[in-house]
């Protein structure tokens, strides 16, 4: 059994962390523990949303995450840059809308193509 | 267990790892687990502009139920022997 998750005991416990959520959410945080099926507890845990050029961390304090949502667990080199330098934080209000601007912008796009398609326009 | 032992034999080769999310990581295949959990060194993000959240991280572990391909080097694959093994696995199990 030790086999099983002898490649996440080699992730240092301790070592500043980014998650990958199956639906596509972003977590850093401290990594406290783990198990066989890669749940994790995570602590001073925030989900960095990016969209564009902004960004934004939004704190989420002690969680445990089950296993089946986790995508990729990656360690932070603490000695890298976290993000490319264009980038500029905003608020949370801010990249809420960005993130709607987002959805919308694709909703339009869709709703466009779907009427295009139905009046048989090329 | 074939595909244990497969990448058991590849470790320390140059992969790339496609996830079923479409990111796509290229790194040195350190570890591999009965679940073909794959933790990978050295990484980069395939197309690193489109994914900046993962500019620092240099060692990750990739869950084995999110991974679409492991993309190898060509020299990594010895067909003689993953026949034999195949062959070997059908008529074990």
């Amino acid at each position: 059994m030790m086999i099983a998750f002898s490649t996440l005991v080699l992730l240092p416990i301790l070592a500043k962390l980014v998650m990958l959520l199956g639906d596509g959410r972003h977590l850093l945080g401290l990594l406290r523990s783990f198990d066989q099926f890669a749940s994790i507890v995570l602590e001073g845990a925030c989900e960095r949303v990016i969209v564009g050029d902004l960004y934004c961390d939004i704190p989420l304090g002690l969680n445990v995450i089950r296993g089946e949502n986790v995508v990729l667990i990656g360690e932070m080199d603490m000695e890298k840059e976290e993000l490319p330098s264009h980038m500029t934080a905003v608020s949370t209000a801010e990249i809420k809308r960005a993130q709607k601007a987002g959805r919308d912008a694709t909703y339009l796009k869709g709703s466009m193509k779907n009427i295009m398609k139905s009046l048989d326009i090329d | 267990m074939l595909f244990f032992s497969y990448f058991k034999d590849l470790m320390g080769r140059e992969v790339t790892v496609e996830l079923k999310n479409d990111l796509a990581i290229r790194g040195t295949l350190h570890s591999v687990d009965q679940y073909l959990n794959i933790k990978l060194e050295n990484t980069r993000v395939v197309d690193q502009d489109k994914y900046p959240h993962m500019l620092s991280v240099r060692n990750c572990f990739i869950r084995g139920s999110v991974v679409r391909y492991v993309q190898l080097p060509p020299d990594g694959v010895d067909i003689e022997l993953l026949h034999d093994a195949t062959r070997r696995e059908a008529r074990g199990g």
